[in-house]
């Protein structure tokens, strides 16, 4: 029988270290609404999104009260709308995200992701058509979240595709200037892509998934925080047991949901992602984890041995928890959406270049990062390249949301609302990258073999 | 399917009274109660039975908050499953 200290054990976590459920994510193929007609294909989009995710929303609120326990967001994912609009006979499609838009709407989710494309070795013609909506897109709609591969291990980099994005990235904040730019951080451009992410902005539904699926993103930065405090100062052994133990815990939670949704709504269990997200509240912060780990801010030397601990240990300690894991899994280092990564980038201990190499060793990449409004795209693409070489490289997921902030330099703060929080515009390297940037072409796929 | 009850706040004359009647209204089995007050802090974990309730899990969840609300302590019911799932294996 469950003894009282478990049950204040749980509640504990839920109340006082903000242990949630991040997100239900109902992944939802479009392949069957292809059609050269923009008008039937965006009513197929339509119906198929409000048919399939009319219950999503109530059954997440339903659960939150079964289990007493927090699910923060319920949103959908789709079929990369380049792949799904192919066949689409108009030149933008501006229109279909707005029917996203309104879907998203409908059914009462937050985020709607899969304005997508995947030009990790070439563009089609739908994928170039689909990269040239995504400024006017993201400006027009509110709740449509848009990301782009342009790299892989398997295929090396294609960097036309970067070079674009620079480009890409700086019209979108352009065309959101009144609203801090906030066109980029509903955007996103990754190295290895996985196709079952259930975390906004980058999630879509992989061409190899199947109709309609559910994945579960868990998250609980302030109950690893809370349990590293009880063993402050011991070895590293006790360290990394003691967040194992936390993320099993947490995880299996994500578990229970997950099982319960599906069953609930008839659609399969995908996966659940074990990162550990933060959000901007005190309490619920990767950073300070690390200074419970004994840096004093994050980006002090040891941090990136600090964030490997970390990664590793909530994988090992959350694969056992749950039957099928996947997604992103890993810590999230989002600037603008932790306090305490704030604070550290505030106080000149947390760079651009020491983020940058904090992502060889976590999910995802350079997440939130605002920067000046003047950068220039050959610069983000640079920046871009940067990163996604990092992913290559080590056959990890890498992916980078910057957001150039028009109108706005060094030092300035910048606030997007909600969970996205808010953010100092951090410096970039500015020397010249142009000539390396426009040379075109692919960057061949990495020897898999003599690793060093 | 069990649920779990946990009552917190400071300690007053009825208030196991006024839940107790409550669940019984609502054909909800007590399996177990146990309470303890410390430092005139009232605090009882109550494990039911609610496969016969009258009303879904939801449902009783929100009156029993409302109940807390009136007599100024905090009622959570919850599914036993999120407590053993994270505790057994």
């Amino acid at each position: 029988m469950i003894s009282r200290m478990e049950v204040q054990e749980t509640n504990k976590m839920i109340h006082e270290m903000n242990l949630d459920v991040r997100t239900i994510t109902m992944g939802i193929s479009l392949m069957d609404c292809a059609h050269t007609d923009l008008r039937v294909f965006n009513q197929k989009v339509y119906d198929k999104i409000t048919k399939s995710a009319e219950k999503l929303v109530k059954t997440g609120e339903d659960l939150e009260k079964q289990f007493g326990v927090p699910i923060v967001n319920k949103r959908i994912s789709v079929t990369p709308i380049s792949i799904a609009a192919g066949s689409l006979n108009t030149d933008s499609y501006v229109p279909v995200a707005e029917i996203l838009d309104k879907a998203a709407k409908e059914v009462g989710v937050n985020f709607i992701g899969g304005f997508s494309a995947l030009v990790q070795k070439g563009c089609t013609t739908g994928d170039r058509k689909l990269i040239e909506s995504i400024p006017e897109a993201l400006a027009v709609t509110e709740r449509v979240c848009s990301s782009v591969n342009v790299g892989s291990s398997r295929s090396g980099i294609n960097m036309d595709a970067v070079k674009l994005m620079g480009d890409i990235i700086r019209q979108t904040a352009e065309r959101t200037a009144d609203r801090d730019s906030i066109g980029c951080a509903k955007l996103v451009i990754f190295c290895n892509a996985v196709e079952d992410n259930p975390f906004m902005a980058g999630a879509f539904h992989g061409v190899g998934e199947r109709e309609c699926v559910i994945n579960v993103g868990v998250s609980g930065p302030g109950v690893v925080k809370r349990a590293l405090e009880e063993v402050k100062g011991r070895d590293f052994e006790t360290l990394c047991e003691t967040i194992k133990r936390t993320a099993f815990k947490v995880t299996r939670v994500g578990q229970l949901v997950a099982q319960e949704a599906s069953q609930r709504l008839g659609v399969p269990f995908g996966i659940i992602d074990l990162s550990l997200a933060p959000t901007p509240l005190i309490g619920d912060s990767i950073a300070e984890i690390f200074q419970v780990m004994g840096l004093e801010e994050a980006g002090a030397p040891g941090t990136t041995a600090a964030l490997a601990i970390l990664n590793d240990n909530v994988k090992k300690g959350g694969v056992m928890a749950s039957s099928y894991v996947g997604g992103l899994s890993g810590a999230f280092i989002p600037v603008s959406e932790d306090h305490g990564m704030i604070q550290a980038v505030q106080r000149g201990a947390l760079t651009l270049e020491k983020l940058e190499a904090m992502t060889c060793v976590c999910s995802v990449g350079l997440d939130m990062i605002a920067i000046p409004g003047d950068t220039s795209k050959e610069t983000i693409s640079g920046i871009i390249a940067d990163e996604a070489a990092i992913g290559m490289v080590n056959n990890k997921t890498t992916a980078v949301r910057l957001i150039p902030v028009i109108g706005k330099g060094v030092g300035e703060m910048v606030e997007f609302g909600g969970l996205l929080g808010y953010a100092p515009v951090m410096p970039v390297n500015s020397f010249n990258c142009a000539g390396f940037i426009d040379r075109g072409g692919r960057i061949p796929a990495p020897i898999h073999s003599f690793k060093n | 399917m069990k649920g779990i009850i946990t009552v917190l706040g400071k300690d007053k004359v009825g208030i196991i009274a006024k839940v107790c009647t409550y669940l019984a209204d609502r054909n909800v089995n007590i399996l177990d109660i146990s309470q303890t007050i410390v430092q005139d802090y009232f605090n009882m974990m109550m494990i039911v039975d609610i496969s016969n309730a009258a009303k879904s899990i939801e449902i009783l969840v929100e009156e029993l908050q409302h109940i807390g609300e009136e007599i100024g302590v905090e009622i959570k019911l919850q599914h036993e499953d999120i407590f053993s799932i994270m505790h057994r294996i």
